[in-house]
């Protein structure tokens, strides 16, 4: 019988050795991804304790160049361009007029008029498109997406392993910066960057290059402790991280300033899509706020169930989880904000079933060393 | 893993064993696999009734949930309280120590409608195949 390829489904250049290394898989923004291979847990904690190489080729980049690329991109997102140096990488966000995000993305300063912009796979296509037709200055705007592999190397000893295969002072790239560099003897991009809450490092190199990255890193990091994670280990890293999750904390519907990201809102810097309604949201209150809340009783809140205060629904969990590390049941939640406190008890809807929970402050894991701010 | 010959399967990867009037049941070894590492284990209370083919409880590993359907129709005699602590034990031993309930079986005759262990196997193999 022969194997008919899904065209629907996207794979990332790394498809058969996932699969070979026993990954399971699964769907996720149009690709088929591996979710774990260890087990979520052992991934989870290993990325806390040593370190974890996750395949990030899903991810889109999508290029802007030209003189009025820098304008262009300060009028798109809510932070301030200006802000960012060459080889700096920046945490923003792509706007809509309501003050919401058409994605959040990490935009990188290669020169003075070239960017490239890290976004999330499933909203590759609507960033181009949403870009595009904003582009009303002909900056020259490029998918490359299919020109990137992107392998995240993520953990306390991301530093060290990584020190093995790459000639670039790694101890001199600080958090949020980047540097072309030769990573196994291949060129590509390297940046102090990641989405679990731990150093790390993202490297973005062509994909017909990817098995010899991928073996390598894993090689040189064994005796570390170093191995392969997944999209599920991902996910519950980030929740710890307290960092949010296109689709689940962000959405069309969902300001900046409710999901808690008021700081990469640069008002000063001038007009930009959403700084309008920004301004009067924090003016006339917000709707709603993002909140973390631990289970206090036994159940593992998950996405959408409804959060209960006072005898009503008052909200819903957007991302919850057992976090492995923290050994708590924990999730993100939208309240209302007057409901919003810290130490206050809500119930979390459980099949059914109310069940207690206490609101936490955010984020729920803050590694012991902190980095340098990101801008 | 080879699955226990004395076990009987159903079509949703749950096991039970018939000792007289009474079946203990669990989870396969391949739905285990399947599920990853389980975190929580949601259990009827004795006394209550299961139904052939419907939920009796929830398994939860870090990513999803999953229900679990009764093979037997009867009433619950006991429930593996030590998964309350130990959820893990579903994964290391799901065919013997990480059993989930015992029934007091209403109708001896359903279990002819299960799979016998090398039928199992079959019923897997055919699953896999692309």
């Amino acid at each position: 019988m022969v194997w008919q390829a899904d065209v629907t489904v996207k794979r990332t250049a790394l498809n058969a050795v996932h699969r070979a290394a026993g990954a399971k898989m699964t769907e996720f923004g149009g690709w088929e991804m591996p979710v774990g291979y260890s087990g979520i847990t052992e991934e989870h904690i290993a990325v806390r304790q040593a370190a974890g190489l996750f395949d990030v080729s899903h991810m889109g980049e999508i290029e802007i160049r030209g003189r009025e690329a820098a304008t262009l991109l300060q009028y798109l997102t809510a932070n301030d361009i200006r802000r960012l140096q060459i080889g700096q990488a920046q945490y923003t966000a792509l706007m809509y007029p309501q003050g919401s995000a058409v994605d959040d993305c990490v935009v990188h300063r290669r020169a003075e008029d070239w960017f490239l912009i890290c976004v999330n796979a499933g909203n590759t296509e609507k960033d181009l498109d949403w870009i595009t037709r904003h582009n009303t200055l002909d900056a020259e705007v490029r998918d490359r997406s299919a020109e990137y592999s992107q392998l995240a190397l993520q953990g306390p000893r991301a530093l060290e392993i990584l020190a093995r295969l790459t000639r670039a002072d790694l101890g001199r790239l600080r958090t949020y910066w980047f540097s072309p560099a030769v990573c196994c003897g291949v060129e590509g991009l390297l940046a102090r960057t990641g989405y679990t809450g731990e150093d790390g490092f993202e490297f973005y190199f062509p994909p017909s290059e990817s098995a010899r990255v991928w073996d390598a890193l894993l090689e040189a990091g064994r005796a570390e402790g170093l191995v392969p994670a997944g999209l599920g280990a991902r996910n519950t890293l980030r929740l710890e991280a307290g960092y949010p999750l296109y689709a689940h904390e962000l959405d069309e519907e969902t300001t900046l300033l409710e999901a808690g990201l008021g700081w990469i809102c640069k008002f000063e810097k001038g007009e930009f899509i959403g700084r309008e309604a920004l301004l009067r949201e924090r003016q006339q209150g917000l709707k709603k706020k993002l909140i973390g809340f631990e289970m206090t009783d036994r159940g593992i809140a998950r996405d959408g169930y409804p959060v209960w205060v006072g005898g009503r629904v008052v909200g819903k969990v957007t991302s919850g989880s057992p976090a492995p590390f923290l050994k708590k049941n924990i999730g993100l939640a939208y309240l209302p904000p007057e409901l919003a406190e810290v130490g206050a008890e809500i119930q979390i809807e459980i099949r059914g079933k109310q069940v207690a929970a206490r609101q936490v402050a955010l984020p729920f894991y803050k590694r012991a060393k902190p980095s340098t701010a990101v801008n | 893993m080879s699955y226990p010959t004395e076990l009987l399967y159903t079509k949703d990867h749950e096991w039970v064993r018939v000792e007289g009037e009474v079946g203990t049941v669990g989870i396969t070894d391949y739905a285990q696999k399947e599920l990853g590492d389980i975190v929580f284990v949601e259990l009827p209370r004795p006394g209550d009734a299961v139904t052939a083919g419907e939920s009796f409880g929830t398994l939860e590993s870090v990513k999803a949930v999953s229900d679990v359907f009764a093979p037997v129709t009867g009433t619950v005699e006991a429930v593996n309280a030590k998964l309350q602590d130990q959820p893990e034990m579903v994964n290391a031993d799901p065919h013997g120590q990480g059993w989930l309930m015992r029934v007091r079986l209403a109708n001896r005759a359903e279990t002819e409608k299960l799979m016998l262990a090398d039928t199992y196997e079959t019923y897997l193999q055919e699953a896999k195949a692309p």
